[in-house]
């Protein structure tokens, strides 16, 4: 039989901590679970990048990024460099960068300084958050339909441009995000007072909202970079696979080697060297990949410091 | 001399070029805006326009056959349609009560904010890796790991349809845990933001009338964050279906279907990778059909993503 305390019977270990209570029991169950979550949402990381790191990091010499890969073979002792692949990655996100940063940056600061909240301006958002919704493989079908099988560009079929123009498509929403958040968060009281000393709207927006959101911007469209040197889907049957160096004036409009394409084919290939040449290509793309991703974190946190 | 000066200067006439130039940009910031419009209604475009000869000769049939036979010309995506729907389900599944777990975990001051912070910086990193990387090490590390615990679970629970075949090799099981890889970022980096949006009056509220720090969270800050958490849940199950390279390098890119996760499946994001390239004639047209089926999909679920978090978000 319990006993119904009143007012006057409670002592003062009534109130303190009882770990026996069920509600008590039921707190820490629960920590102990998203702890747990917690450990295994870390796992796969820490699994990836150590298989990453030992598997890819011992292979990497200087002939490595100097050589070419070689074709699959069976009597392979090594399956060559990526040396060209390296530089094909270097040269497709140099291409997606200068379609979509401007682009980008350009209809970021129309939704940020020139729209009014109108049906259009709030479309392109809609259009902007559905488009990078849109899985990475459709972009590539879609380029291979309207450039690669029709021979648009200069008569080129598989070629970097192709590629580029694929990746370019992912990054685009990402950099409008970037540029209209970024834009968002310039203090109205500098766009009113550089109107008011006479400056156009165009002077405002190139010497004045610009130069002050240069971060967050810089930061988004460095992460961009980042997400797009890593993509493969669009690649694969657009800019496809070369095992030459990219060269001479048709360099651009010839198939191309990319980090990522050579990782999907050389490690579905039967042969051990491909793919030990998967994982040293991982290691490099990686790499490359988390460089970025870490400076764009010292980008903002360096500016952030100073602004306080 | 003085009067002249005051009058330029009350009526300054903005000069041609610099108005050009106002309107000019103006003009190709709209130009440049539009172009997310285009792109968009070109991709459904091309990809529609492709499907046509598909679509005619196939109907409403090819979803619902799962015949996929490029020597006899004879298509159906069923097998490709139950792949992608499968596996992004049972990815979600496990992974929105890992996401949702961890963000609680480091949201809630459970820990010293060193470690819930790199616990975060850490799932971010995460989504940094390239889908093919993770394919790498799915094929080498991760399923050869697996195959024990799978063969185990065909062998006591073979009489369940779903793990009826003995797992040889690459199969519809790792596929769906990468996927949870690949979603788990997504699901915790949205989970965490809506957390923290949560006011602190709420949480002080709750604690000062005596609850406890699980019914604080399960009765006041998760239901104030569902919004945020239901449209981040949404925007990975879209990823999930879309997701591309880690999956065609696992999922054993099988075109018979077969009920069981433990045996070779296909999705259409793998199907068109891996057989876009070598395809003609009808056979692009019927891959064509497989990417719209895909795109509507996408469309659905992200447009549906957006619709919920405007409905569901709570004002303060």
């Amino acid at each position: 039989m319990t006993q119904t305390k009143t007012t006057s019977h409670i002592t003062k270990s009534d109130l303190a901590y009882d770990p026996g209570l069920n509600r008590n029991i039921f707190n820490n169950i629960l920590t102990f679970t998203t702890a747990i979550f917690s450990f295994v949402s870390v796992l796969p990381l820490i699994l990836v990048l150590s298989y990453v790191l030992i598997k890819g990091g011992s292979q990497i010499n200087l002939s490595l990024i100097t050589q070419l890969p070689e074709p699959p073979g069976d009597d392979l002792v090594s399956a060559g460099g990526i040396g060209n692949a390296i530089l094909g990655t270097f040269i497709v996100t140099t291409i997606a960068s200068i379609i979509a940063i401007p682009m980008g940056v350009g209809g970021g600061i129309y939704l940020a300084e020139y729209s009014n909240g109108g049906w259009f301006s709030r479309f392109i958002r809609f259009g902007t958050n559905v488009l990078s919704g849109v899985p990475s493989i459709i972009a590539g079908v879609c380029v291979y339909g309207v450039i690669v099988s029709t021979k648009i560009i200069f008569g080129a079929n598989f070629s970097g441009i192709a590629g580029g123009i694929a990746l370019s498509i992912l990054m685009l929403p990402t950099v409008i995000k970037t540029t209209d958040e970024g834009l968002k968060l310039v203090s109205d009281d500098l766009r009113k007072g550089a109107l008011g000393v006479g400056a156009s709207k165009f002077i405002t927006i190139s010497r004045i909202t610009l130069p002050t959101a240069f971060t967050p911007i810089a930061t988004g469209i460095v992460l961009a970079i980042a997400r797009a040197a890593g993509e493969t889907a669009p690649l694969i049957f657009t800019a496809l696979f070369s095992f030459y160096w990219p060269s001479g004036s048709q360099a651009l409009f010839n198939p191309i080697a990319s980090l990522s394409v050579l990782i999907y084919n050389f490690a579905l290939e039967p042969y051990e060297a491909q793919n030990q040449l998967a994982w040293a290509a991982s290691f490099v793309l990686v790499m490359l990949i988390l460089l970025t991703n870490l400076f764009s974190r010292w980008l903002r946190n360096f500016t952030s410091i100073n602004k306080s | 001399m003085t009067s002249g000066a005051e009058i330029s200067y009350k009526q300054r006439r903005r000069p041609l070029t610099e108005r050009l130039l106002d309107t000019g940009f103006k003009n190709l910031s709209v130009a440049m805006a539009s172009m997310v419009a285009i792109i968009l209604f070109g991709i459904l475009i091309v990809v529609f326009w492709g499907s046509i000869e598909s679509m005619g000769r196939y109907g409403l049939k090819f979803l619902i056959t799962s015949d996929w036979n490029p020597v006899t010309d004879n298509y159906g995506a069923f097998t490709a349609i139950y792949g992608t729907i499968i596996s992004s389900i049972s990815s979600l599944i496990i992974a929105v009560p890992l996401g949702v777990g961890t963000a609680i975990f480091i949201t809630e001051n459970i820990i010293p904010e060193k470690i819930s912070n790199l616990i975060g910086m850490m799932v971010e990193l995460l989504a940094a890796i390239p889908s093919v990387v993770l394919g790498l090490w799915a094929i080498f590390v991760m399923e050869p790991f697996l195959r024990p615990f799978l063969t185990f679970l065909y062998k006591t629970l073979n009489w369940i349809p779903f793990l009826s075949t003995e797992p040889v090799g690459p199969a519809m099981a790792p596929a769906i845990i990468i996927l949870v890889v690949m979603i788990l970022p997504i699901i915790t980096a949205i989970s965490r933001d809506s957390l923290n949006q949560v006011p602190i009056q709420l949480r002080e509220a709750a604690y000062g009338i005596g609850a406890t720090r699980w019914s604080t969270i399960l009765h006041v800050i998760v239901p104030a964050a569902i919004s945020g958490i239901a449209g981040g849940v949404l925007l990975a199950l879209g990823r999930a279906m879309g997701e591309t390279m880690a999956v065609t390098m696992i999922i054993g890119n099988s075109n018979n279907f077969n009920w069981s996760i433990l045996a070779p499946g296909n999705t259409i994001a793998a199907m068109l990778a891996n057989q876009f390239g070598e395809a003609d004639g009808s056979q692009v047209s019927s891959l064509m059909y497989a990417a719209f089926i895909l795109m509507i999909l996408t469309l659905g679920v992200n447009i549906f993503a957006q619709w919920m978090v405007r409905k569901l978000s709570l004002k303060y």
